[in-house]
């Protein structure tokens, strides 16, 4: 709490107002009105909602759909995540000794970053095109084998593949200043100490990065849930038969698609509670670990 | 110019009160100096003074008119602050003129103003660097020259000079005591440092755990303090304190040593009070053993240069005597030490209150004593 | 460097070289794929060094899904969010860190829950939004009867009605408030002295005027972080402007033009898909969001990952 402020004003209420305004409009109330769709269901003839409690829920739940959906999704968030901060990290650290030509393997790392979800997945899309891509090659070894839009488990790698691609940079610009972030000092006391580079990579290193490494994961499985539109939309548009259909692409599918709001409010609820339980873990438990280097 | 007038002030946060029963009263021109350790709440003080913290009981007046309310811009005062505040993105002439700018005074005035407020304080080459290129006392200058350009009616200091190096302190001391006489406005300043107090002071304020120990001149503090606190805060080096009780039918005190120190009191003190006797160390000297008041054991010889600092113990009690001699002292030797009978100090031992004593001490023939 | 590791270095240089190999593979297909011919490009095995078509098929590419308009709404929405972002977080953290009122902490989580309910979990209701904006006010008048007294008091029918589709409003708008733009600046005010305030307040400075004179010009590397980040994301924005432009001559952004460029049925009609216009489109796409990582790489840098937290 700073000692030193202007006393409060009408000019902080008006600076405080755009924002807040912004939110009122369009967050607070759309969140209120997914929860009122999904406790609600929509006359046919039209006459407002009438009130059905937990049915939209019901039905979301015993959807055998909805549950492919939710399998895809964690499917893809944990394998994504594993893929990307892996690569992430083996690239921060081996970038992290500075060797000829760092700067350039960085600002190459990095710019991934810059890549709309889209053009990631229609760029993937071609690479993993049956008739065009490098999977040509394959087909011409063994035909028809390659084909994402028959083999559900091709696409779901596709998609996967696509999103680790797209999340690298951001987990590796993390590990990195969190690498250079410790001090000269404790790496000249572990040489010392008779800990070559290999060994101090595992002692000193991956320990000091643990804080680092627990906020990445949940930002990363947060991050898989939301951003993934892009990505399927253009590679795989949920298909085939519904394989790659994330949780995020189902809600819009339902609902812009199907007309179904109140089961993609409902939908959309139970996806907000995950979201937000997810950042609630991340500030609540992780983010105070972060800052002990 | 303006005379600042302080009633019954006090400060809470929430539930703890840092300071009240604050009266003081600042003639003007004056330059009066809050004298106090950490968090006995003079810069709480300075700043309710200055309008950036809230009072939370009592009135301040300035030049006549009550303050309390008033933001600190319709106060008339400037402050220079600890760490300089200067805005690190303006230059030198910028920063200077900022106030002027504010009070939308028109382009030309405002930097002639500044060119003569820079070149008074020997700033005037610098008027186009930032903060960042200049040394800290070059950046302390822009901080007074700041405040002197608004020419204000009062001045404030939160403990400029704690930051800049020993050489520095005394050189800013010398400049701001010679702005203050060249432009005799009232000003206030704080600091833990007590030579600072003496040096600059027309009248010391002495703070201790919010409330207010002693009011006066330099002098005044230095020979008669007024309690335990400031005896042993004001002097350098400090006051030596013998504990010991009051015996009335000896007229002294008994030490707990078993030496006895006569003493002529002048107030009422009951018999076997638990009494401390304050003696400067100047005001004590070596002699023979057993020809002085009491005698004490050689601990360690400081060399002062223009004197030596003689720690002794007596007994288990640290008495320090200052001497011009060059006494060949060993660690462990026995002597004996005099002390001036007239320049003792009394204080009773519970209240830490002076007890008045006939000691007398001629107040025209104060020595200056510099260290 | 603190020993000599030859041996260390050569296995770096290899993973390092590895790893950017499978980074940099689907970038380079798509090159290669853009500088094809139809048939070159459709044709087993894949090529993989370039051809010369380049810029033929960009040409191509540009013309075939009308990239110029849509450079340009694309450039005015993230110039406008980047913008309204930057402005709003700045007065709201000014707001939250100088200024000492009652309900502080409870705006500011009001602003960090935000942070919770991204765009993808409220689509539906946000469109909805968008169709009406002022829909909020109009229901909150409905039920605490307002609407109702205005009538009867003037017989005038409260139907308040702000259609943000297919605007460049609608496009910008909804993305401006930002709870992580917020917080950076936040924490940088928090490493203000507040000695600086308070040189400022007995200068005469008011809150504007600090905010004015003192703040804005500290924060400048704040703002260029800021700014890079945002004008990504802005470029970057994909599922909204899908849903809230129908008009795609007017308003459509380029992004959400590779949509159509899916070579599948719907595009080719049964025919060959148009790989390398649809790679050229890419490439075309990606590249100033690119540019803007690499030349300010050290400022969006900065961005993500603040210091001094």
């Amino acid at each position: 709490m700073r000692r030193a402020y202007f006393k409060f004003s009408w000019i902080a209420a008006a600076l405080l107002a755009p924002q807040l305004l912004i939110i009122f409009v369009f967050f607070y109330w759309p969140s209120a009105q997914a929860l009122y769709w999904a406790f609600t269901l929509e006359q046919p003839w039209g006459g407002g909602n009438t009130w059905v409690g937990f049915d939209n829920f019901r039905k979301v739940l015993s959807d055998p759909y909805y549950w492919g959906s939710v399998r895809v999704s964690v499917i893809y968030a944990l394998a994504t995540t594993v893929l990307a901060m892996t690569m992430a990290l083996t690239l921060a650290i081996f970038v992290d000794r500075q060797l000829v030509g760092y700067k350039a393997y960085r600002v190459a790392i990095i710019w991934p970053y810059a890549v709309a979800a889209p053009a990631v997945g229609l760029a993937f899309q071609f690479v993993f095109n049956p008739g065009a891509g490098i999977f040509s090659y394959i087909n011409s070894i063994a035909p028809g084998w390659w084909d994402l839009s028959k083999y559900p488990w091709q696409a779901v790698t596709a998609i996967v593949v696509a999103g680790a691609w797209k999340q690298v940079a951001y987990s590796f610009i993390f590990f990195l200043a969190a690498l250079q972030s410790i001090p000269r000092s404790l790496t000249e006391a572990a040489a010392m100490d008779g800990a070559r580079p290999l060994r101090r990579m595992i002692d000193l290193q991956l320990p000091l990065l643990t804080p680092t490494f627990f906020f990445l994961l949940v930002i990363n499985i947060t991050d898989s849930f939301t951003d993934s539109f892009g990505i399927v939309d253009t590679l795989t548009g949920g298909g085939p038969f519904r394989a790659t259909d994330l949780m995020v692409y189902k809600i819009y599918a339902d609902g812009f698609r199907g007309f179904d709001y109140s089961g993609a409010a409902a939908q959309s609820i139970i996806l907000m509670l995950l979201v937000m339980a997810l950042t609630f873990v991340q500030f609540r438990y992780i983010e105070r670990r972060v800052h002990y280097t | 110019m303006a005379e600042i007038i302080i009633r019954n002030a006090g400060k809470t946060y929430g539930k703890t009160t840092i300071m009240q029963g604050i009266d003081l009263h600042i003639h003007n021109g004056e330059f009066v100096v809050i004298l106090g350790p950490s968090g006995c709440g003079k810069s709480s003080l300075l700043r309710m003074i200055a309008g950036l913290e809230d009072i939370s009981t009592g009135e301040i007046e300035i030049a006549g008119t009550v303050v309390n309310g008033l933001e600190p811009r319709e106060r008339g005062c400037a402050m220079v602050f600890q760490n300089y505040a200067l805005y690190p993105h303006m230059t030198v002439a910028e920063n200077i003129g900022y106030a002027l700018k504010v009070a939308r005074v028109p382009k030309a005035e405002r930097l002639a103003r500044v060119a003569a407020t820079a070149s008074s304080v020997g700033l005037g080459d610098f008027l186009d660097r930032r903060p960042g290129q200049l040394s800290g006392g070059q950046r302390q200058r822009v901080a007074m020259a700041r405040a002197i350009i608004r020419e204000p009616k009062v001045f404030l200091f939160d403990e400029p000079l704690s930051n800049l190096d020993a050489k520095l302190r005394v050189q800013m001391r010398h400049e701001i005591r010679r702005i203050h006489n060249q432009i005799k406005a009232t000003s206030v300043f704080v600091t833990h440092d007590q030579h600072e107090g003496m040096t600059l002071a027309d009248r010391l304020v002495v703070m201790n755990k919010g409330t207010i120990e002693q009011i006066g001149t330099p002098a005044e503090i230095y020979d008669h303090p007024a309690s335990l606190y400031v005896a042993g805060f004001i002097g350098s080096p400090a006051m030596n304190m013998l504990p010991g009780t009051y015996r009335s039918n000896r007229r002294g005190v008994l030490l707990e040593s078993g030496a006895f120190v006569p003493v002529a009191l002048t107030s009422e003190l009951g018999d076997a009070a638990l009494v401390q006797v304050g003696v400067r160390p100047e005001h004590a000297e070596l002699v023979l053993p057993g020809t002085g008041t009491f005698d004490a054991r050689v601990d360690v010889v400081e060399e002062l240069g223009p004197a030596r600092l003689c720690n002794l113990m007596l007994e288990d009690i640290p008495v320090s005597v200052l001497t011009d001699g060059r006494p060949d002292l060993r660690s462990g030797t026995v002597v004996g030490v005099r002390l001036d009978l007239d320049r003792l100090h009394l204080y009773d031992a519970t209240s830490g209150r002076r007890v008045q004593t006939g000691a007398h001490v001629p107040l025209q023939a104060m020595a200056a004593q510099t260290i | 460097m603190i020993e000599r590791t030859p041996i260390l270095n050569l296995a770096t240089h290899v993973i390092l070289i590895f790893g950017l190999v499978i980074i940099l593979v689907p970038i380079w297909l798509a090159f290669v794929a853009a500088t094809q011919t139809l048939q070159a490009v459709n044709s087993a095995p894949v090529e993989l060094w370039p051809g010369d078509q380049l810029w033929v098929n960009l040409q191509q590419a540009w013309a075939q899904s009308d990239f110029g308009p849509k450079f340009v709404n694309t450039l005015i929405v993230a110039i406008g969010v980047v913008v309204g972002k930057i402005t709003l977080a700045c007065i709201t953290a000014f707001a939250l860190v100088f200024f000492n009122f009652r309900g502080r902490v409870l705006i500011f989580w009001m602003i960090f829950i935000t942070l919770m309910l991204p765009l993808e979990v409220r689509i539906v209701p946000t469109y909805a939004v968008a169709a009406n904006a002022l829909t909020p006010f109009q229901t909150i008048m409905d039920w605490t009867g307002i609407s109702w007294l205005i009538t009867a008091l003037s017989g005038v029918e409260v139907a308040l009605e702000w259609n943000l589709l297919n605007s460049y409003t609608g496009l910008i708008l909804p993305l401006v408030a930002t709870a992580t733009g917020t917080f950076l600046y936040r924490q940088f005010f928090l490493t203000i002295p507040d000695e600086l305030v308070e040189a400022a307040r007995m200068d005469g400075a008011g809150p504007l005027r600090f905010l004015w004179d003192v703040l804005i010009p500290l924060s400048k590397t704040n703002i260029a972080a800021l700014a890079t980040i945002m004008f990504v994301y802005a470029w970057n924005q994909y599922l909204w402007p899908l849903l809230v432009i129908t008009d795609r001559a007017s308003y459509g952004m380029v992004v959400v033009q590779l949509s159509d460029l899916v070579p599948d049925q719907l595009t080719t009609g049964g025919g060959t898909p148009t790989w390398h216009l649809a790679m050229a489109a890419t490439l075309v796409v990606m590249l100033p969001p690119i540019a803007i990582v690499i030349l300010m790489q050290r400022w969006f840098v900065r961005g993500l990952i603040n210091p001094d937290k």
